[in-house]
C-alpha cells in the first residue's frame, strides 16, 4: 500500500500538538533560515566510463570510422545518424533531446578530458574523480563534499543532497549531506516518522559520535523533506505512484531544489556504461542507456524552470574508452573522455579543450583519446565564476591542482 | 575526520531536554555497570581475561557469525570462545538441524548444473514448432526468476538457522570478493549455481582451489566477459569473438589476488589476457546437448582454436605458450604470490577485526598465508587468537554493514522466518541487495561505506518494524512479489511497509535480547530502554549503537 502522508496531515497533526518532535520545523520554518535563491550545482556521474568518442561524436575524424566498423554512429542525417553540432563533433541520436539545450546555449562539451592519472581501474578512477586527487588515495572525504564547506552560511543539512541508498566518495566529509532514496520508495512514511518512535532514539543518539551525528542529521533532513515530497508528488501525480525511472528521480530532484533554495549541491550517478560487449552503434546498448540520460537532463532543466538559470549540470565518467573497437563489439577501457557542462549560466553550443586528433601518433599509449584538459579545471572555472569561490578556497576543493594552460573560465557567462 | 564546525540550532536536537531526565530514571534501572576497558592487549586469547565472560561470547558471535540467537551468548560463554572457535573452523562437524536441511533440500536449481539450467531456463531457441514467440521469451524469463529467489532464500535461511556461522560469513565473504551481478545476462540461471559449486566448497579450505573454481565457473567467464575473450587471427576467432577482452585479466590481477597497487601494468593486464584466451564456457555458450565434457567441466570449456599459442611475458617471468596450462600456471603465480598473500590478509582483517586493521597484523597475516600456502582456515586462526581481534578498542567497535545488521537483528529477535522477502526489500532499500552488486569490487565492509544520515533513520525503522512485530516474517507473500536484482527500487517495496501498518504481530519479548546484549550496554541505552514503551523496548535495543556495531 502507498500512502504517502501529506503535508496537510501532518500540519493538522502538528497544530494538535501530536508532532512537535518529529517535525520540529515546517517548510516555512525552513524558507526563512534557507535564504534565498542562489547558485545550484549538480553533479551526475556515469559510472564504469561511457564511451565518450560515441557521445560527442568526432565525425569529421577519419580514423573514427576507419576504427570503428562496427560501432560508429554513421555520419548521415537521419533518424540513425550524428545530430551535428560544429561541421567537426556531434551528438549520437539518442541524445536529440538535448539538441535544444544546445541550440539556445546551455549546453557545452569538453572533449578530451580527463584525469592526469592513467589508470583504467574504474575503482581508482571513480576514487580519484570523487576525491579530487588524482594518484592520491589517502584523501579522506570527497571534492564535493569539500565545496559545500566553502560555500557561505548559513549551512544545514540539506545543503548538500546525494539521491541513492548510500554517501557516496564525493559527498564524504565533514559537511553534512542528506541522502533521498530514489524511485517511488522516496516519500514512503517510515517508523521512524512516528514521535513516539523518534523520541526514543532520539534518547539513544543524543552525542557527538558518528552515528549520533548521521542520525540527527537524517532526523532533521528526513522531517524535512517528506514534508516536501509528499507536497510534489501529490501535485505531480495527483496521488498517483510516480514510475521509478531516472527521468522521475531528475524532475523530482528538480522540484526540490527550484523550491527549497537551501539544497545548493545535488549528486546522483547512473550506471551500466561498461560496454566491452555489443556496445551498439545508432542503437543498441550504449543507445539504451543514453536516452533515458538525455530524457532525464532535459526533463530537469525543463522542471527547474527559472531556478535553472543559476544551475550548473555537470556530467563525468571516470574515463573513456579504447578508441579502436574490440573483438566483441565493445570497447574496453581507455583514457580521455567528454564532460558535459550544461545550464543557465554556461556559455553553451560550443565543444571546449583543444581536440587532440584520433591519428595513431596523438592516441594516448597508441589506442586512447589523448587527455588535453584535466578534469579539475572545468569544474574549478564553474567554482570561480559560479559560486565565486577565491584561488584559496580553489586550493582547498583541489588541493595540488596544476595551473590551467587555458582559461576555461570562458565557458561561463560573466 | 575533523568534528563538523557547523552549528545547528537547538531545534534540531527537540529530545535533549528529555535526556536529563532520563539519565536519572536511568541511575535507578542499570544493572551492571559498563566492563572495566581491558588491559593492553598480550598475544593470546586467554589474556583477554579483563573481558566478561559474555562480553568474549557476544564478540565472537558477532564476529564469528550473524550475532547471537536467544541462549547463544549464555551458551558460547558457558563453553568458551576457545572452543567456539575451533568447532566453528570445523563446520562439518556441526550438525544442521533437519529443518533447515530440508529447507535447502528443497531449492532444486540449487543442484543443478550450469548446463542443465541453461537448457532448462536459458533464452529459448528454435524448437520443432518454428521461432519463440515474444510471449514464450517473457514467460521463459518469468520461469527463471525462480533461480535467483531459490539462492536469495538458501543464502537467508541459512544465514540466519545454519549453527555452522563461519562457513555462512566465509560463503558471503568470498562471494562478495570474487562478486558476480546476477543482473548481468545469463548470470541469473548461474549465480545461485556459482555460489554452491565455486564458493561454499572452498569457504575454508585453499585460496588456490577457490580461485580456480571461480575462473571456471561460467558465471565470473559471462560476468567479466572471459568467455568471449579470443587471440585475434586464431582459427576460431568469429563474430563476437575475434579478439582479446581484458575485463577479467585485469580484475582477476587488481581484485581477486593482487590488489590495485600490486606492481603489475598494463603489458601485464594484455599478457595474462592472451594468456587467458579460449578460456570459456560450454559450447562456445550455446551448450551441445550431447557434449558430456561440458557435463563433467560444469559448463567450463577450453576451446584452443580460439587461444593464443605465442610465448608471453608474464609478471617478469616467461611462459610458454601450450594452452590451458598456461592459465593454470598464471592461477598458481597469482595464487602463490606474497602480494595477494599481502592484500588478502589486508581484506580478512579489515573484515573481521577493523576498518583500518594494524599493519603488524596483516604482515603476520600474510607470513601465515605463505607458510599454508593459502589455507583459509588456518590463517583465520592466526586471526581469532590473535591480541588485536581481542583488543578492547576493536570488541563491538565494527559498524556493521546491512546485510549483517539485517540478519542479526533477525537472529537476535528470535523470530522464526518463513518469508524472507521483507529481508531482500530491507537489503535493496539499504542499498546492499543480495546478488545485487553491479561491480566486481564487491560491497564494502567499512563504516565510511555505510553510516549515513539515511542508513540511521533506515535502519530504525526497520529495528522499530521488526522489534514491534510489524513485519509478516511468517506469511507468505502475494506472488507477484518476485525478486529482481535488476529492479532495486522494485525489491525494496518488499520491506515492511509503515504505511501499511494494520496488521500489526505480537512485539518481540525483549528479554533475550537483554539478555544477550546486556553485558555491553551503556547506561545511556539502559536509560532508554527503562523509559521506552513496551512495544518499543525490543526496537529500542535492536536500534542501540551496541547494535549497530559488532
Amino acid at each position: 500500500m502507498h500512502r504517502p502522508v501529506s503535508r496537510r496531515t501532518l500540519l493538522q497533526a502538528a497544530a494538535a500538538g501530536a508532532l512537535v518532535n518529529v517535525l520540529p520545523i515546517g517548510r516555512s520554518g525552513w524558507a526563512a533560515t534557507a535564504g534565498v535563491a542562489g547558485p545550484k550545482l549538480v553533479v551526475v556521474f556515469l559510472r564504469g566510463a561511457v564511451d565518450g568518442l560515441n557521445v560527442v561524436v568526432p565525425h569529421g575524424e577519419r580514423a573514427y570510422y576507419d576504427e570503428r566498423p562496427h560501432i560508429a554512429i554513421p555520419r548521415q542525417g537521419g533518424e540513425n545518424g550524428v545530430i551535428d553540432l560544429d561541421g567537426h563533433f556531434g551528438l549520437h541520436p539518442a541524445l536529440r533531446p538535448m539538441q535544444a539545450l544546445w541550440r539556445d546555449g546551455s549546453l557545452a562539451f569538453v572533449h578530451a578530458c580527463g584525469s592526469p592519472d592513467t589508470t583504467r581501474s574504474h575503482f581508482d578512477a571513480q576514487d580519484y574523480m570523487e576525491s579530487g586527487t588524482p594518484g592520491l588515495k589517502t584523501t579522506p572525504d570527497g571534492w564535493l563534499n569539500r565545496v559545500v564547506a566553502e560555500l557561505p552560511g548559513p549551512h544545514g543539512p540539506t545543503d548538500a543532497l546525494g539521491l541513492g541508498p548510500t554517501l557516496p566518495r564525493i559527498l564524504t566529509g565533514r559537511m553534512p549531506v542528506a541522502m533521498l532514496p530514489l524511485g517511488r520508495g522516496a516519500a514512503r512514511p517510515m517508523a521512524i516518522d512516528r514521535p513516539e518512535v523518534a523520541a526514543n532514539f532520539d534518547r539513544l543518539y543524543a552525542g557527538d559520535d558518528s552515528m549520533s551525528r548521521a542520525y540527527q542529521e537524517g532526523r532533521t533532513a528526513r522531517s524535512k523533506l517528506v514534508v516536501e515530497m509528499a507536497d510534489e508528488m501529490k501535485a505531480a501525480d495527483n496521488g498517483a505512484p510516480p514510475p521509478d525511472g531516472f527521468s522521475n528521480d531528475t524532475e523530482r530532484l528538480a522540484r526540490l531544489m527550484s523550491q527549497d533554495h537551501s539544497i545548493r549541491i545535488a549528486f546522483l550517478a547512473l550506471g551500466g556504461w561498461d560496454t566491452h560487449v555489443n556496445q551498439g552503434s545508432a542503437q543498441g546498448q550504449l543507445a539504451n542507456h543514453l536516452k533515458p540520460l538525455a530524457d532525464g537532463l532535459a526533463a530537469f532543466a525543463q522542471a527547474m524552470g527559472p531556478a535553472w538559470h543559476e544551475t550548473v549540470v555537470l556530467v563525468i565518467s571516470e574515463f573513456g574508452r579504447t578508441m579502436r573497437e574490440n573483438g566483441n563489439g565493445g570497447t574496453d577501457h581507455g583514457h580521455g573522455n567528454v564532460m558535459w557542462v550544461m545550464g543557465g549560466p554556461v556559455r553553451g553550443g560550443k565543444v571546449y579543450g583543444p581536440w587532440p586528433g584520433l591519428g595513431s601518433a596523438a592516441l594516448y599509449q597508441g589506442r586512447d583519446l589523448a587527455v588535453t584538459t584535466d578534469f579539475r579545471h572545468p569544474i574549478a572555472a564553474v567554482l570561480e565564476r559560479h559560486f565565486r569561490l577565491t584561488d584559496t578556497q580553489l586550493a582547498k576543493v583541489f588541493p595540488a591542482m596544476p595551473k590551467p594552460s587555458s582559461d576555461l573560465g570562458v565557458m561561463l557567462k560573466a | 575526520m575533523p568534528k563538523p564546525t557547523t552549528k545547528y540550532p537547538a531545534y534540531i536536537l527537540p529530545a535533549a531536554k528529555h535526556l536529563a531526565a532520563a539519565i536519572i530514571i536511568a541511575a535507578g534501572i542499570a544493572e551492571a555497570a559498563l566492563p572495566q576497558p581491558a588491559m593492553a592487549a598480550e598475544p593470546s586469547v586467554a589474556s583477554t581475561a579483563t573481558l566478561a565472560p559474555e562480553t568474549k561470547a557476544l564478540h565472537v558471535l558477532n564476529r564469528l557469525g550473524y550475532g547471537p540467537r536467544p541462549g547463544d551468548v549464555q551458551r558460547v560463554a558457558a563453553m568458551g570462545v576457545e572452543r567456539y572457535i575451533d568447532q566453528q573452523l570445523h563446520p562439518a562437524g556441526i550438525p544442521e538441524p533437519d529443518t533447515l536441511k530440508r529447507e535447502i533440500a528443497s531449492y532444486e536449481t540449487l543442484r543443478m548444473q550450469p548446463v542443465d539450467l541453461f537448457h532448462t531456463y536459458g533464452p529459448m531457441r528454435r524448437g520443432q514448432f518454428g521461432k519463440p514467440t515474444p510471449e514464450d521469451l517473457k514467460a521463459r524469463r518469468e520461469e527463471a526468476r525462480i533461480i535467483v529467489e531459490q539462492a536469495v532464500e538458501a543464502r537467508l535461511h541459512r544465514a540466519l538457522e545454519s549453527p555452522r556461522q563461519l562457513q555462512e560469513v566465509m560463503v558471503d565473504f568470498w562471494f562478495n570478493h570474487f562478486n558476480v551481478f546476477a543482473g548481468k545476462g545469463l548470470d541469473h540461471l548461474w549465480v545461485g549455481a556459482y555460489e554452491e559449486e565455486a564458493i561454499r566448497p572452498h569457504a575454508l579450505g585453499r585460496f588456490r582451489d577457490l580461485l580456480e573454481a571461480t575462473a571456471r565457473h561460467p558465471a565470473m567467464e559471462f560476468y567479466l566477459d572471459n568467455w568471449e575473450n579470443t587471440a585475434p587471427g586464431s582459427p576460431g576467432a568469429r563474430g563476437d569473438k575475434d579478439g582479446l577482452n581484458e575485463n577479467y585479466a585485469r580484475e582477476l590481477m587488481e581484485l581477486h589476488t593482487l590488489g590495485v597497487d600490486g606492481g603489475y601494468t598494463q603489458a601485464d593486464v594484455i599478457s595474462l589476457a592472451r594468456i587467458l584466451t579460449g578460456w570459456g564456457i560450454g559450447g562456445g555458450g550455446r551448450f551441445g546437448r550431447n557434449n558430456p565434457q561440458d557435463h563433467n567441466d560444469g559448463g567450463f570449456v577450453f576451446d584452443p582454436n580460439r587461444h593464443d599459442f605465442s610465448t608471453k611475458q608474464f609478471l617478469g617471468r616467461t611462459i610458454g605458450g601450450r594452452g590451458m596450462a598456461e592459465g593454470e600456471e598464471a592461477l598458481d603465480v597469482l595464487a602463490r604470490s606474497p602480494v595477494t598473500a599481502k592484500h588478502l590478509s589486508f581484506q580478512l582483517a579489515q573484515y573481521f577485526v577493523a576498518d583500518q586493521p594494524d599493519p603488524a597484523l596483516v604482515d603476520r597475516l600474510s607470513k601465515r598465508w605463505l607458510e599454508t600456502d593459502g589455507n583459509i582456515s588456518e590463517i583465520l586462526r592466526t586471526l581469532f587468537s590473535s591480541p588485536e581481534f581481542w583488543s578492547p578498542k576493536v570488541v563491538g567497535a565494527k559498524f556493521k554493514t546491512p546485510y549483517q545488521f539485517v540478519v542479526s537483528a533477525v537472529r537476535a529477535s528470535g523470530i522464526e522466518v518463513r518469508n524472507v522477502r521483507p529481508m531482500v526489500g530491507m537489503l535493496a532499500q539499504l542499498g546492499q541487495p543480495l546478488y545485487g552488486c553491479q561491480t566486481p569490487d564487491g560491497y564494502k565492509n567499512t563504516r565510511e561505506a555505510w553510516l549515513s544520515p539515511d542508513a540511521m533513520t533506515r535502519r530504525l525503522s526497520f529495528a522499530t518494524a521488526i522489534g514491534s512485530g510489524r513485519v509478516p516474517f511468517g506469511r507468505p507473500e502475494p506472488e507477484n512479489m518476485r525478486v529482481n536484482v535488476k529492479k532495486p527500487e522494485a525489491m525494496a517495496r518488499m520491506a515492511p511497509d509503515e504505511a501499511n501498518n494494520d496488521r500489526p504481530g505480537d512485539p518481540v519479548d525483549p528479554g533475550p535480547l537483554m539478555a544477550s546484549y546486556k553485558a555491553v550496554l551503556s547506561p545511556q541505552t539502559k536509560a532508554a530502554y527503562g523509559v521506552a514503551a513496551p512495544q518499543l523496548r525490543a526496537a529500542t535495543l535492536l536500534g542501540s549503537p551496541e547494535f549497530m556495531q559488532q
